[in-house]
């Protein structure tokens, strides 16, 4: 008898592994479009700061094309790139430039890639609204509060500015794994993923914004939309990077501070990384990334990131046309002209 | 003297007794509202946040970058395939292997080998079972971030739990009832189709009850394995990609804007309700196998 449970349960188990199979099967041929049709999936995953912008072509997207089946995850830029080059998406979120060792994983798989900037993102400093002392910072001030030298010592406000309160100053900011940590740690402390390790350190950046706002000592970065979002809950720090030649003075992060380059070095492009081979074997790709750049100026305000100049998007399309592969950076850069960026 | 003082010291001895079992009461009660009363404010301040955006289009709607157009419909038909697809794959396995293990395994240095790895996999951290399926449905069997990935995940990550739970109320069935069943002259499958399965099914159903509303709102696994955050589709094969519930509302707490968090509520509460349908439901073939026990 336990040879005949073991029949019917060993029958059970083929019976299951023959049905997935058969559905695998079934799939990929289900798969294989006409061209003419316009229809296949577009998988895309990487940067959480990106995503709002993707989100929203990909709703356009679908709403002309319905046939084509879009779905964007969320894996941090890091997480994201690693799918691109494991051949498991398309396009990869970015809120960095690619790294060198990224890059050569690519070179490794044999994977080319188009690197598009689709915008700009603002880093906000930010403190209490009960502050009245802290209106503006020199990056030498913010690089000495932040680099990994100051931890465990510099402590206290008036450590930075000596009229500043003899108050505890508490820490708030992106936590490491994310790319806005890079930006701003190449930016401040001048080495990416370099800083002092005693803050409070959040990927959600809603948990900053409310540490931020209950906190009258409190000082934190992260993306300007959460600044947008919470007006009057949050003070903004004007920046001043002592270079009179992008503009005289501490510089508040406004729309067009960013991306005007005079709000420095605290603005970033952000990209989406193309696979030629998908763009060349796959015209719903094709048809994404080229409605993507098009409906770029209007979407990317609509969810609170500052677009590029519109002669941009043109280079940004040309370069798309041309199949220019390759990156103009090797890690986070920063202060970059918008030639610069795209890489001509 | 001697009367009196006995007297005393029962007198005594009852009130301490009669003190520590009132002590104990109110540790008790206590350690019954502290729990309930969090859970009750937990409950209203999400209700009080996503009640006014709960209606019909919030339900038929695919997410969408305006917080008051955007709906969770692909995330509440994700979770809901995803669950029914792991409860068809994990409950006939984690019987059959309760049976075997309780009622055709001999009692050997194996079966204690496969029974203690078996409870110590009840308590590995979920997110472990999510790599597990990454390593090999996603990447080893190329089933790729699909539906069958994730229900095939979550059905490793229950095994353990159904498995132990059946277990449990398969010892349960009374030896008196299987031994009158062999009487008769049943042979072995009978005695666990007739007997043993019958008797035995209420209380798997609760273990099952609850390792699948520990299931729909796992997110750990699902994220690892690459569920996604923006479908705006409905799964249409296995192999098709998904979003779940767990994870569209996780979406919708880390955006900046207050109408995304005002979603995330409202897909809470969209969460809570279809595990409560799920164990209401199970709650209810329960009571009905019981009548017909008896």
């Amino acid at each position: 008898m336990g040879k005949e449970m073991r029949k019917k349960l060993m029958a059970i188990t083929w019976l299951a592994i023959i049905i997935m199979v058969g559905c695998r099967g079934s799939s990929e041929r289900a798969g294989e479009k006409r061209p003419e049709e316009l229809s296949g999936v577009i998988l895309i995953d990487g940067s959480s700061t990106v995503f709002p912008i993707t989100e929203a072509v990909a709703e356009e997207f679908q709403k002309k094309f319905p046939a084509v089946r879009v779905t964007v995850g969320i894996s941090g830029t890091g997480g994201g790139f690693k799918k691109f080059y494991g051949r498991e998406t398309d396009i990869s979120n970015a809120s960095r430039p690619i790294r060198d060792s990224e890059q050569k994983e690519c070179e490794k798989k044999g994977i080319e890639f188009i690197e598009l900037p689709v915008a700009f993102d603002g880093l906000a400093v930010v403190v209490n609204p009960q502050n009245d002392w802290c209106n503006w910072m020199s990056v030498k001030e913010l690089k000495q509060l932040w680099e990994p030298e100051a931890q465990g010592k510099i402590m206290r406000w008036n450590q930075i500015r000596p009229d500043w309160p003899d108050e505890e100053i508490h820490l708030y900011g992106a936590g490491v794994d994310s790319g806005t940590y890079d930006y701003f740690t190449e930016a401040i402390v001048g080495k990416e993923h370099s800083s002092r390790g005693d803050y409070t350190a959040s990927e959600d950046d809603n948990v900053l914004v409310q540490g931020i706002s209950t906190d009258k000592y409190a000082l934190g970065f992260f993306g300007l939309a959460y600044y947008e979002a919470n007006r009057n809950k949050l003070k903004l720090v004007a920046i001043d990077d002592e270079n009179p030649e992008n503009g005289n003075g501490p510089i508040l992060p406004t729309e067009e501070t960013v991306a005007n380059g005079t709000y420095q070095p605290l603005s970033r492009p952000i990209f989406i990384y193309v696979r030629k081979d998908s763009l060349e074997t796959k015209p719903h790709v094709e048809e994404f990334v080229r409605f993507y750049i098009k409906m770029a100026p209007t979407l990317v305000k609509e969810v609170g990131y500052i677009p590029l100049p519109s002669h941009a998007y043109e280079m940004v399309m040309r370069k798309l046309e041309n199949r220019v592969t390759g990156t103009a950076f090797s890690g986070s850069k920063v202060g970059l002209s918008i030639e610069e960026l795209i890489g001509r | 003297m001697e009367e009196k003082n006995d007297g005393k010291n029962r007198l005594v001895d009852f009130s301490m007794n009669n003190g520590s079992e009132k002590a104990f009461k109110a540790i008790g009660i206590v350690s019954l509202i502290l729990p309930l009363s969090f859970l009750f404010i937990l409950i209203i301040d999400t209700a009080a946040d996503g009640i006014p955006r709960l209606n019909w289009n919030f339900l038929t709607s695919f997410p969408s970058r305006f917080p008051e157009k955007a709906g969770i419909l692909s995330a509440l038909v994700g979770s809901i395939y995803l669950i029914g697809l792991t409860a068809f794959i994990a409950i006939p396995l984690g019987i059959g292997a309760a049976i075997y293990l309780e009622e055709y395994a001999r009692n050997n240095w194996f079966t204690s080998l496969i029974e203690i790895n078996i409870s110590n996999l009840a308590g590995v951290p979920s997110i472990i079972y999510g790599l597990l399926g990454l390593g090999l449905f996603v990447r080893f069997m190329g089933l790729g971030r699909s539906l069958i990935a994730g229900a095939l995940t979550l059905s490793l990550l229950l095994l353990p739990m159904i498995i132990m739970a059946a277990r449990e109320s398969l010892k349960m069935v009374p030896l008196e009832l299987r031994e009158a069943a062999y009487a008769l002259g049943a042979d072995k499958w009978m005695v666990i189709r007739k007997v043993v399965l019958p008797l035995g099914l209420p209380g798997i159903l609760t273990g099952i009850i609850l390792s699948m509303a520990r299931a729909i709102g796992e997110t750990a696994p699902l994220i690892t394995i690459g569920a996604l955050t923006y479908v705006a589709f409905l799964p249409k094969s296995l192999t098709s990609p998904f979003t779940a519930l767990p994870i569209q509302i996780f979406n919708w707490i880390s955006r900046p804007q207050k109408g995304f968090h005002v979603n995330a509520a409202a897909g809470i509460l969209v969460l809570l309700t279809v595990m409560l349908l799920m164990n209401a439901l199970a709650i209810w073939l329960r009571m009905r196998l019981q009548k017909r026990n008896i």
